[in-house]
């Protein structure tokens, strides 16, 4: 009797991007849909840089600008290559009005509101829940197992994040290696909006991002980020866990000495820490995708490894797969069919859209850096600002001299095979990225 | 290590009366790199010398589950607190 009482069309796990959407998608379609957070509320654990893409969200909030918790609109995006004490700093600016590329949100603020939204649009939000298990019958999942009660639906969707544990229970990926996630710490960090105007050279409501290599994690697998808010800074960086493994690391430590960097430390200085947080982020990229569908089940978002590095785009991949999953629980639920061939309709549409293009893309770009981490992230950066320093530097030393002494010492730092061997796995690189 | 102390005191906790984090003392003994103690962004294990065993300040847990995944004998026992305990991130 219970089980008929508890049972209804689909049971979304995570009301995080990829949860909310997949959610009110299902909402918007006329089925009853159950989301599952563990959180006191949607974004109460969770963390990122970060922005959201503006394009993407639109897919699922058509009018979000209107009403949503947004920050600073991007106008700049910064790449900073710090040296040990110097920088060379890269800016690309576009202030055009009509075109936002992202917004800096809070995810305690913006979480939050989605899940409110898809609560209007009919979404039963179910929060300080969590899913320990799900109930597995006749090869087919059925429900899921909370602390308190069993649901059951016809179709499970897991949108539980990066550590995904339900993925992981019923078999459709193996436990994360070290090498496949990246362990990142950040700070927001509270000032004045004057202040963020004229440190980062913005207006009201602009904002700008830095992406950061190098630093304190010269010649580590690790990136750092920076992002304007209304009213605070968020700093932070990510580093893969093996390499803090390797290295006996702590991140915070990363994090204090990237705050103290002479490039940085003005952008920072005298704020007062509002909160600090931790999170992983997939890096397995492709090659770590796990199998995304079995009988009455889908994976999505984080838990599915849909993460793009190079580019911080993680939200976006969340809610556009949470969305195809969404569509196609629906289908399935017209034709009362929840087998594993006809829930392959999701890797279908997933093959068809960016996602798995832009997955597959890179799925080189992860091993390729580790496998020459610190040349590319150490010895290159360095150069680069050296070559700098040689550029400014004004000293009665004829210029001609300068070039070649610069130039020759590619070849007195390093051998000529390890030059060889840079060289290859650039080509190599560019080659999985433009062509295979 | 103050430092830290400063940082955790921005977050804001629910306590459990009970550790979602469990280490087994046999691995833990036998470990050698301690592995946890190191990484862990909110210094949650410490490796207590007399008595053979970690100490496990799970309170702080910032619940990203580094340690889980490090754990140099995938050994140990990690999940999620309960509902309405363990971190609110109210910026994240
Ligand atoms: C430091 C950092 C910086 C980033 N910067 C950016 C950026 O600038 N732009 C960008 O687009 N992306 C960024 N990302 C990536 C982005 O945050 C993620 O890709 C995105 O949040 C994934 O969404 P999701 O819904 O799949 O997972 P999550 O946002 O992690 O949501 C999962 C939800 O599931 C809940 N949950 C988990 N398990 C259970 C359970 N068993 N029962 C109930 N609930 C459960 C969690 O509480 C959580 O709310 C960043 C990530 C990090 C860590
Ligand atoms: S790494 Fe694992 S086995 Fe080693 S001390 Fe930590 S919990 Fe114990
Ligand atoms: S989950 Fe993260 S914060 Fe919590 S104990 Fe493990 S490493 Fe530390």
């Amino acid at each position: 009797m219970e089980r008929e009482e508890n049972k209804i069309d689909v049971i979304v796990v995570g009301g995080g991007p990829a949860g909310i959407s997949c959610a009110i998608t299902i909402a918007r379609a006329g089925k009853e849909v159950v989301l599952i957070e563990r959180g006191k509320f949607s974004g109460s654990k969770n963390v990122f840089g970060g922005a959201i893409y503006a394009k993407p969200t639109r897919e699922i909030f058509p009018d979000f600008e209107k009403s949503a918790p947004i920050e600073r609109k991007t106008v700049e995006h910064k790449y900073a290559i710090l040296g040990e004490e110097d920088a060379t700093v890269v800016s690309y600016k576009n202030k055009k009005e009509e075109d936002a590329v992202s917004y800096s949100v809070i995810r305690g603020k913006f979480d939050k509101w989605m899940a409110e939204e898809a609560k209007k649009e009919g979404v039963y939000l179910v929060e300080e829940t969590v899913v320990r298990e799900l109930i597995v019958e006749d090869g087919y999942v059925k429900g899921v197992r909370t602390e308190l009660e069993d649901y059951f639906s016809d179709i499970v969707i897991l949108a539980d994040g990066v550590n995904s544990l339900l993925a992981k229970q019923i078999g459709l990926r193996g436990e994360l290696s070290p090498e496949d996630v990246a362990l990142s710490v950040k700070e927001v960090i509270k000032l004045s909006p004057e202040l963020i105007n004229e440190r980062f050279h913005v207006n009201n409501d602009e904002g700008c991002i830095y992406q950061i290599f190098g630093g304190p994690m010269l010649g580590m697998l690790g990136l750092g980020f920076m992002y304007t808010n209304k009213d605070s800074v968020s700093i932070g960086l990510g580093v893969t866990l093996s390499e803090l493994i390797e290295k006996e690391i702590r991140p915070y430590d990363l994090l204090e000495n990237l705050k103290k960097h002479p490039e940085i430390a003005p952008l920072v200085k005298d704020g007062e820490l509002a909160e600090y947080s931790a999170h992983l982020i997939p890096e397995g990229g492709f090659k770590k995708v796990p199998i995304l569908f079995g009988a009455g089940v889908m994976v999505c978002g984080d838990a599915a490894m849909f993460v793009n590095n190079l580019h911080w785009e993680g939200t976006n991949l969340a809610m556009i797969s949470g969305k195809i999953a969404g569509e196609t629980a629906v289908v399935a639920l017209g034709k009362g069919d929840f087998s594993e061939h006809a829930l392959s309709r999701y890797q279908e549409e997933l093959e068809n859209s960016f996602i798995m293009k832009d997955l597959r893309t890179y799925k080189d770009l992860m091993s390729g850096i580790q496998s020459r981490t610190s040349e590319f992230l150490g010895y290159y950066p360095k150069k680069i600002n050296s070559f700098f320093e040689m550029f400014t530097t004004t000293d009665s030393i004829p210029k001609r001299q300068k070039y070649w002494d610069f130039i020759k010492s590619f070849f007195t730092d390093r051998s000529l095979s390890e030059i060889f061997k840079d060289f290859w796995a650039v080509v190599k690189l560019l080659w999985s990225i433009l062509v295979r | 290590m103050s430092n830290l102390e400063d940082k955790l005191y921005t977050v804001k906790y629910t306590p459990d009366s009970e550790s979602h984090l469990r280490p087994v003392d046999e691995c833990c003994r036998v470990c050698k790199s301690k592995v946890c103690t190191k990484i862990c962004p909110a210094g949650v294990y410490e490796w207590d010398e007399d008595k053979k065993k970690l100490i496990v300040n799970y309170e702080n847990c910032l619940e990203c589950g580094a340690c889980r995944i490090a754990c140099e004998s995938s050994s140990l026992g990690w999940e999620y607190p309960k509902g309405n305990k363990g971190v609110t991130f109210k910026q994240g």
